[in-house]
């Protein structure tokens, strides 16, 4: 039966945007459908329109109906009682969901109590009872806790908690695992699934993310510049997509297998309020006709429920005709004989605890860190958030005196250098941050951050405008694009320019600080190609830093896992993600969404989440820092138990004579 | 494409009506009939006529001539403060913030300590010694300072932890540069418009003290000192007082519709918000 039936649905926001432009959805009782898109595709305002939670100004037509109750045009004060009771939604940020001055209990209760009229007694009891259904610890206790209290994930556990209090009929959740590391997504994947099984209600899953959605979804809608692109049941979709746009999409996903390199997407989604080009992929699309020109295509039935939105459906009959695979990329020579530029040997960064906590411990961002990167060669660094990875690239970056250990830079060590040897270096190590929008300053115009790096370094004043064009051309951007500010370009295009200006004095190597976490799905592929293709042809080395363990296997040539701190596990990527040795890593690899629903069912098998938060770095335990959240463990004979409790495990080689290390008592030597 | 820029419309009439008062202060003399040392025996306390188009005063000074004599002293002060006072103080906070540590410290003790003094009448206590009008520049622009200062350090500090500021500092950037190139554009907006409110504050103050008898001593002439010798009659002879007030008030009305209107053009953000 469908509970939740959008209908022609469309949203403008001032001053005349449209984001949403005709979607229908169907969701059933018990279902979960993964509505996917990137920035710009309407997803969020579909959500906003569905909660009737749109910002005043927007306007909205067409219908949503909840068990065929009409939703649009009613008053808020009619829609709250709708709201948290047959209507409950799951946010991105449970932080600023929860209101800060409440224990969680009391928040939990608090509907409960307006929506079902429990008393207050029975309300609290209640609440205790869901907590303790979504998996947290000791729910009485935790009950009286207030929001700062939780981890991301607790919280977002807590989030759940409260959606599904009153049983609702339908729960909208808006990218809830999107601010969550891959372990505790995997496990709020797991919860969301088992909150549908329990109340039986329609789930909508709001979702950059493919993978998340063939993890969980039953259905899957795809959004392309506020309009249905293609949808239908999750296998269907992910096993034969029609639609070009989707076709590209799956395509350009970077694999934990590694498997094959399909070319990426040209250009980049459309910014809200679209184009009025009757289709609205027609400028990217590599297969579309005069057909796409004349009116917008109207959803076909493709397969059983499976409709696409596109005027040529046979044109994507072969998927690998549409997106050819690129060719495989030259084999490149092993790295073992070319010289490092980049070593780091035990290097420690404790920061001084901060002084609204009395008696705060310091925190051991980085505990003994020991890598090295060679000419020409990709180091991938992963790990969750707060693990130190990004701390390490800081720490390289001072080039200064680490607090322990050393770090070399082209054979220098940064603890003798002086003022000018080290400017002088700075040629050489250059850095590309996460977000480019605040990494470029948006009062300098292209060209002038450009110039900015050869300024600098005095590069002759004459030289500049040719060389500043080269860049320019190097990244793949048009020579127009120089005197635009930072501002008018798209997120895809700031990331090139912040890759060109590392790049403006030729450096041998550069630091890559989650350089595509911030971009859209086809821009990321974009953006990786171009890494890889600057690689090849400058012989850059990069570390390359990600909490994405998919993005890295596709970037690195070596990869370093890292986990409170500690860099526990190092080798050949192929070595370490085929056959990992510690058990973090392995949790790590079986956490992360494969975007591939027949995976699901061999998946289940598996040993799949791993419990508890990432660490507290101000807190390290005794003995292996893993050991509360290994799943091996338990199971270990008391002896090798012994030694986990009471020794730091040492990197060693897993297997003698390869370079994958691992720092675990529990490999065999 | 046109972009309308919010706030335009009060920035034109502000940015007018001072080059308005400008022109009329610096170049009225050239024009007015009566300058402002002769003195007319003829005409004590006269009404507006042809000879004295704002009428005379008590002793048979010339209105007019008097109130654009209070005028420049008043524009003048004021930009003066506001110049150096805006200026010392994005000075101190990037300093301040830049450098943070002992420096830091020492500077934002400093403007503490002058935050607390009660400013008024230290300025009271010190202006007679410092002559009056122009003189007074240096003691208003000590008093004005530290608060933007203290906004300037706060600003400094977070643009400093930009990345854009961190990616030009490690391509070797060096500290003057950065702060000229990353962080002095970000803080224009608050500059001009800081400096906008000094301008007027400096001119209340000043007039206020000469008002009071701690600025302008005669035969100097501030607006204050007009509207003081003309508050007495101002019910009998309203000429005097209006001729003296409403420069005053059209003044700081100027002033502050640039400094508002250039705001919200500059700073697109805080435009939005209202």
């Amino acid at each position: 039966m469908s509970v939740l039936v959008v209908r022609d649905l469309h949203v403008t926001y001032p001053p005349d945007l449209p984001a949403v432009r005709g979607l229908d959805l169907t969701v059933a009782g018990g279902e979960i459908v993964g509505v996917v898109g990137e920035s710009g595709s309407g997803k969020s305002a579909l959500a906003l329109a569905v909660l009737g939670l749109l910002p005043p100004g927007a306007r909205v037509r067409g219908s949503v109906r909840l068990r065929g109750a009409e939703l649009l045009g009613r008053s808020d004060a009619e829609l709250a009682r709708v709201r948290g009771r047959d209507l409950a939604m799951v946010f991105q940020n449970p932080l600023s969901a929860l209101t800060p001055a409440h224990p969680v209990g009391d928040q939990i209760a608090e509907t409960i109590r307006l929506h079902a009229g429990a008393t207050r007694r029975a309300a609290r009891t209640r609440a205790v009872e869901l907590l303790d259904l979504v998996g947290i610890p000791d729910a009485p206790r935790s009950a009286r806790a207030y929001p700062h209290e939780f981890s991301g994930g607790m919280r977002q556990r807590v989030m759940i908690a409260m959606a599904v209090a009153n049983d609702p009929v339908a729960i909208v959740a808006d990218e809830p695992t999107t601010a969550l590391d891959v372990t505790v997504q995997a496990q709020i994947l797991g919860l969301l699934r088992a909150a549908r099984d329990a109340t039986g209600a329609a789930i909508v899953l709001i979702t950059h993310d493919l993978g998340v959605v063939a993890e969980v979804a039953d259905r899957v809608v795809v959004l392309y510049a506020g309009r249905e692109a293609e949808s239908g049941p999750v296998r269907d979709v992910y096993r034969r997509p029609r639609m070009p746009y989707t076709i590209g999409l799956l395509g350009s996903l970077p694999r934990l297998d590694g498997a094959r390199r399909p070319a990426p997407i040209p250009g980049a989604p459309p910014p809200a309020g679209g184009p009025p080009a009757p289709c609205a992929f027609r400028p990217r699309c590599p297969v579309g006709g005069p057909a796409c020109d004349v009116a917008p295509p109207e959803p076909v039935l493709v397969g059983v429920g499976h409709r696409v939105a596109c005027a040529d459906p046979a044109a994507t009959l072969d998927p690998s005709r549409v997106f050819p695979p690129a060719p495989a990329a030259p084999p490149r020579p092993p790295g073992d004989r070319r010289p490092p530029v980049l070593r780091v040997t035990g290097l420690v960064r404790h920061f001084p605890p901060r002084r609204t906590r009395p008696r705060g411990r310091p925190v051991r961002a980085v505990d003994g860190v020991t890598l090295e990167v060679r000419a020409g060669e990709t180091l991938g660094l992963v790990g969750e958030s707060g693990c130190g990875k990004t701390t390490v690239l800081m720490e390289i970056l001072r080039l200064d005196r680490p607090q322990h250990g050393r770090i070399t830079v082209l054979g220098r060590d940064t603890a003798t250098l002086t003022a000018s040897h080290r400017r002088a270096l700075r040629r050489d190590l250059q850095v590309v941050f996460q977000d480019p929008l605040s990494s470029l300053d948006p009062r300098m115009r292209v060209r002038a951050i450009l110039a900015q790096p050869l300024r600098t370094h005095r590069v002759a004043r004459a030289a500049v405008p040719g060389r500043v064009a080269e860049l320019l051309d190097l990244v793949g951007l048009e020579p127009a694009l120089a005197d635009r500010y930072p501002g008018a370009l798209s997120s895809g295009q700031r990331q090139r320019v912040a890759i060109a200006r590392a790049l403006a004095l030729e450096p041998r190597l550069v630091l890559l600080d989650e350089p595509v976490a911030s971009l859209d799905v086809s821009v990321q592929a974009q953006i990786m190609d171009l890494l890889q293709d600057l690689q090849a042809r400058l012989g850059l080395a990069y570390v390359f830093v990600s909490h994405d363990l998919a993005v890295v296997r596709r970037m690195a040539d070596r990869v370093a896992v890292m986990y409170n701190g500690r860099i526990v596990e190092q080798g050949a990527v192929g070595a370490v993600y085929g056959s990992p040795a510690h058990p973090y890593t392995r949790a790590l690899l079986d956490a992360v969404p494969v975007p591939d629903p027949s995976a699901r069912d061999r998946a289940d098998g598996r040993q799949r989440t791993l419990r508890g938060d990432p660490p507290d770095p101000s807190a390290p335990v005794a003995g292996c820092r893993f050991r509360p959240r290994c799943p091996a463990f338990p199971a270990l004979d008391a002896a090798t138990r012994r030694r986990c409790e009471r020794e730091e495990p040492p990197a060693l080689p897993v297997v003698p004579g390869t370079d994958q290390d691992a720092a675990c008592h529990r490999v065999p030597r | 494409m046109t972009r309308r820029l919010p706030g335009n419309r009060r920035t034109t009439a502000g940015a007018v009506l001072l080059t308005a008062l400008f022109l009329a202060a610096f170049l009225g003399p050239l024009v007015a009939p009566w300058d402002g040392e002769r003195i007319d025996y003829a005409a004590f306390r006269a009404p507006p006529s042809a000879a004295h188009w704002l009428g005379t005063t008590q002793s048979g000074r010339d209105v007019l001539a008097l109130t654009l004599q209070g005028m420049r002293t008043s524009l003048l002060v004021g930009l003066l403060v506001a110049v150096l006072s805006t200026g010392f103080a994005a000075a101190v906070g990037m300093t301040a913030g830049v450098l943070g540590g002992w420096a830091d410290r020492l500077l934002m003790f400093g403007a503490d300590l002058l935050l607390v003094l009660p400013s008024f009448l230290a300025v009271a206590a010190l202006a007679p010694s410092l002559g009056g009008g122009p003189g007074l520049v240096p003691l208003i622009a000590a008093f004005l300072w530290m608060i933007t200062a203290r906004m300037v350090r706060a600003m400094t500090l977070s643009l400093n932890r930009r990345d854009y500021v961190r990616a030009a500092r490690y391509l070797g950037v060096g500290p003057v540069r950065v702060v000229v190139r990353h962080i002095l554009p970000h803080l224009a907006s608050l500059l001009i418009v800081d400096a906008a409110l000094n301008v007027s504050l400096a001119i209340l103050t000043e007039s206020g003290l000469a008002y009071l008898g701690f600025g302008a001593q005669p035969p100097d002439v501030s607006l204050g000192t007009l509207i003081a010798d003309a508050r007495a009659a101002a019910p009998v002879y309203p000429w005097l007082f209006a001729a003296a007030a409403g420069p005053l008030v059209l003044i700081v009305l100027a002033v502050n519709l640039l400094g508002d209107g250039l705001r919200d053009a500059l700073d697109p953000a805080i435009a939005r918000c209202s």
